[in-house]
């Protein structure tokens, strides 16, 4: 078997993606198979590349603003934060606390409805149809709330260097509050329905296994790499806006698997809550706006600026030449890491276990062509 | 009596088959309608969305105008397909769907032909299924069509022995192949679901698996492959499959109901050789929204898994079951 | 062997968990509406594309100044507009308004730096047209339709 394995005569290709139901997205999957087995998957990209960092570089700063939402249009917030924070430091601009509060508070309910899309959607890359459904209830809800005060639904752009473009009221506090509660008291269904279900079980564990080296070899991170039991979270290891104010748990795995990513995701819906809770008791009053000069002129030199999005580290580099068009910019995402993995990770696995994998990874493919 | 209504050209039991094949028809393509509804709705109503609404009383002419979209629609062939076996194929499947209702006895008098081996006929006209998802597969020119196709018949082999050996079980305490025999052998609510229920679990397990119905849908994985042996079909030629499919489940369902829940027995009905088919069609029906249920509560299984599961979890359990029966049967 | 009967046993026992689960929200209420017979609330913050208000005091009138700061800061480049000197009236008169909403990103960059506070979203969010050009909304024509 395995010669004839090693010659690749019974191997032939199939070609999965660029639509395919469980690539979500634009991404083209090459795969060498054997039978059912994937010998040898090899990712395409670009397919949805749009040259966010050219574009950057060829406008004034506050021109790519729109922009950091379209990269990861599941956690806009978070990209936006991003961005405001590289150019904050940058500039040398102080956000007001306030401001701070409400980016952590948006920022946490946006990892929240991603964390919930991604969750009905592993189960539904798995072949249940129902669990979907019931996350969007939950999402809808976050939606709402947020449609509220940023005025769109997805692709938010709602941050402004020095705070945030609308200050947040008691009913958004009073909603946030209900929905914290309403999303505690789903959690133990979907304990049931999806976790402890017997064949979801056994097909998402023991598959996709790796280890803390091959995690550091392909520059892993996010929960995928706190499954493999290293508690690497941005919000801890290099903290930023007020994060090291809450009292928040890094949740770890130590198995590596795919279940190990699900259980990781999981219990930070939980920790997630926590930080909605204190940050909602600790808000502070003040403008939600400090005061920026009209005409910022983005100082030389260089400022980076690292945040945790639902899918892992995201960086910003950004470098200012004393005009207000940056000489450079890099960013660096997550998913891009996560996926460089996907041949060495999935190599003699089952195409079923491959779409379990891709659905683990929680890939979104425009934050990968950017 | 046969004399009397003999006509002279035509023996009277042509003509009962040629009814019993035009009511055959009619029960398939209304089974498909109705199972095709309640599937969507129920769909709907467990995901907490209201299902289809918009065309009749809630949405209850949907599957007309679906029906009617669908015969309308352009048949597409893909390039390099295998032309003749590529319209075969729906034609294949849905055909032997047909007869197996000949044989099913809804009630005492309602049954098109008594057959001395009723059971076996079934089982072996189903089973045709399996060649037409095959020839579907291979005809279409596609590597997700094929490799459903193949995962197919893996499936439908292996689940069969689980399946039989169970039927045995059965057979064993009836003594007959008869599927009316079997029935009578329950009279009175003696139904062998009672008697042996781990058979009734197994043979509704294996009957899943033979449908392809999720959790066992692993032929048409949608995430996976697309649509599977389906995928290259359209307008006919799905509608075809789409009909066959329920067909399918709806003679895998009335076999279980007469295996283990009695047949058309029940509480007594006025002209009861007639309309205890209602005991039946609702005894079939409720096994059919069981599988509805399944199917949109449980994620799919592993194509590995799915074997080991008949291999080794059916196929012991059964045979252990079979062996149990032999003895009590013989103390 | 004790492995194998107990995991028939608490497998077979998270699959009833689960069918009770959806069986228990089978019977629940919907969550979604029939969307063009029922609509939900649109929240008053809703961004739809970009409005030019009317004044207060003088309600027959728009607030625009024509100072072109919309048009210079907009990221996407999606606003044409034109003024010009007119008889007798202070300032410029505004002749032309035309946003590409193909390209607008709703970013709100343009209502935050408009001087005298002439722009707004609208609340529109059914947008249904057969070919680009379609979408080129000329929003003076709109705050004058509006009167
Ligand atoms: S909302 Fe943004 S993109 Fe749209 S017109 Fe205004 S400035 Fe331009
Ligand atoms: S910024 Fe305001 S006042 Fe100036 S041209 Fe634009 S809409 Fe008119």
């Amino acid at each position: 078997m395995t010669t004839m394995a090693e010659k690749g005569e019974h191997r032939y290709i199939l070609n999965m993606g660029p639509q395919h139901p469980s690539t979500h997205g634009v991404l083209r999957v090459i795969l060498e198979m054997e039978g059912e087995y994937v010998m040898d998957p090899q990712p395409v990209l670009g397919y949805g590349h749009r040259m966010h960092e050219k574009m950057a570089e060829s406008r004034p700063w506050p021109n790519f603003l729109p922009n950091a939402a379209r990269m990861d249009y599941l956690s806009a917030l978070i990209y936006n934060h991003g961005y405001v924070g590289v150019v904050e430091r940058l500039a040398g601009i102080e956000a007001t606390p306030r401001a701070e509060y409400i980016r952590v508070i948006t920022s946490e309910l946006n990892r929240l409805q991603s964390h919930l899309l991604w969750l009905g959607v592993l189960v539904l890359d798995l072949g249940a149809f129902t669990p979907i459904m019931y996350t969007f209830e939950d999402r809808e809800k976050i939606l709402d709330i947020l449609e509220d005060v940023t005025g769109s639904r997805l692709t938010y752009c709602y941050m402004r260097v020095g705070g945030v473009v609308r200050d947040i009221d008691d009913k958004f506090v009073e909603r946030t509050r209900e929905y914290i509660s309403w999303q505690r008291s789903r959690m133990p269904m979907y304990d049931k329905l999806v976790t402890g279900n017997i064949i979801f079980r056994k097909r998402i564990e023991k598959i996709g296994e790796f280890n803390p080296d091959m995690a550091r070899r392909y520059g892993l991170t996010g929960p995928v790499l706190r499954g493999t039991g290293i508690p690497y979270d941005i919000r801890r290891a290099e903290p930023y806006s007020v994060y090291p104010e809450f009292d928040f748990e890094i949740p770890t795995e130590t198995t590596g698997d795919c279940m190990a990513a699900y259980l990781v995701r999981v219990r930070e819906i939980e920790q997630s809550l926590r930080i909605l809770e204190q940050a909602l008791d600790k808000l502070p009053a003040g403008p939600a706006m400090a005061k920026v000069p009209k005409k910022l002129k983005l100082p030389a030199g260089d400022a980076c600026y690292a945040v945790e999005s639902p899918r892992g580290e995201l960086v910003y580099h950004l470098t200012g030449d004393g005009s207000d068009t940056p000489y450079r910019m890099k960013i660096r995402v997550p998913s891009f890491s996560n996926l460089s993995l996907l041949p060495e990770l999935c190599r003699g696995m089952l195409l079923s276990d491959l779409c379990a994998c891709m659905g683990s990874l929680d890939l979104v493919i425009p934050e990968i062509d950017r | 009596m046969s004399t009397v209504m003999n006509t002279g050209f035509l023996p009277l039991e042509l003509l009962r088959i040629i009814f019993a094949l035009i009511c055959a028809i009619v029960i398939v393509f209304g089974n498909a309608v109705v199972m095709g509804y309640l599937e969507r709705k129920l769909a709907g109503r467990f995901q907490r969305r209201p299902g289809p609404m918009e065309v009749g009383w809630h949405g209850i002419l949907q599957l007309a105008v679906d029906g009617v979209k669908l015969v309308g629609k352009q048949l597409i062939i893909p390039k390099q397909t295998d032309r003749v076996l590529y319209r075969l194929a729906p034609i294949i499947s849905f055909a032997p769907a047909i007869m197996p209702m000949v044989v099913i006895p809804f009630a005492p008098k309602l049954q098109g032909r008594d057959f001395d081996i009723g059971l076996i006929f079934i089982l072996a006209v189903v089973a045709i299924n399996v060649l037409a998802i095959l020839i579907a597969g291979w005809s279409s020119n596609n590597k997700y069509s094929l490799l459903g196709a193949m995962r197919s018949v893996a499936q439908n082999v292996a689940y069969e022995i689980p399946m039989l050996l169970t039927l045995l079980s059965v057979i064993l305490v009836t003594g007959t192949f008869s599927l009316r025999g079997i029935v009578e052998a329950q009279s009175g609510g003696a139904w062998f679901i009672f008697f042996m229920p781990v058979a009734f679990l197994i043979f509704f397990a294996a009957t899943l698996a033979e449908t392809n119905r999720a959790p066992f849908d692993l032929p048409e994985a949608e995430s996976e492959l697309t649509a599977g042996f389906m995928t290259e079909f359209s307008g006919m030629g799905f509608s075809l499959f789409f009909m066959a499919e329920y067909t399918y489940m709806f003679i895998a369902c009335s076999l279980t109901v007469i295996l283990f829940l009695g047949g058309w027995s029940g509480p007594p009905l006025p002209y009861g050789e007639y309309t205890s088919a209602l005991w039946f069609f609702a005894k079939v029906y409720a096994l059919l929204l069981t599988m509805i249920w399944i199917r949109w509560t449980f994620p799919r299984v592993r194509f590995d898994q799915l074997l080991n599961f008949c291999w080794k979890y059916l196929v012991p359990f059964s045979l252990v079951h079979l062996l149990v029966t032999a003895v009590v049967l013989k103390l | 062997m004790k492995d194998y009967f107990a995991l028939i046993f608490t497998g077979g026992k998270s699959l009833i968990v689960g069918m009770m689960i959806t069986l228990r929200e089978l019977f629940r209420p919907v969550v979604t509406v029939q969307y063009p017979r029922e609509k939900l609330p649109l929240s008053p913050n809703y961004r739809g594309h970009t409005i030019l208000i009317r004044d207060e005091e003088k309600p027959e009138k728009h607030r625009c100044i024509s100072c072109k700061m919309c048009e210079r800061e907009c990221p996407s480049n999606c606003i044409d507009l034109a003024g010009e000197k007119r008889e007798g009236v202070k300032g410029m008169v505004l002749i032309k308004y035309r946003l590409d909403f193909t390209k607008c990103s709703l970013c709100g960059t343009c209502v935050e730096v408009c001087p005298p506070n002439a722009l707004d979203f609208s609340k529109v969010y059914q947008h249904v047209g057969f070919s680009r050009e379609d979408f080129h909304y000329d929003l003076l024509a709109m705050v004058e339709e509006d009167k």
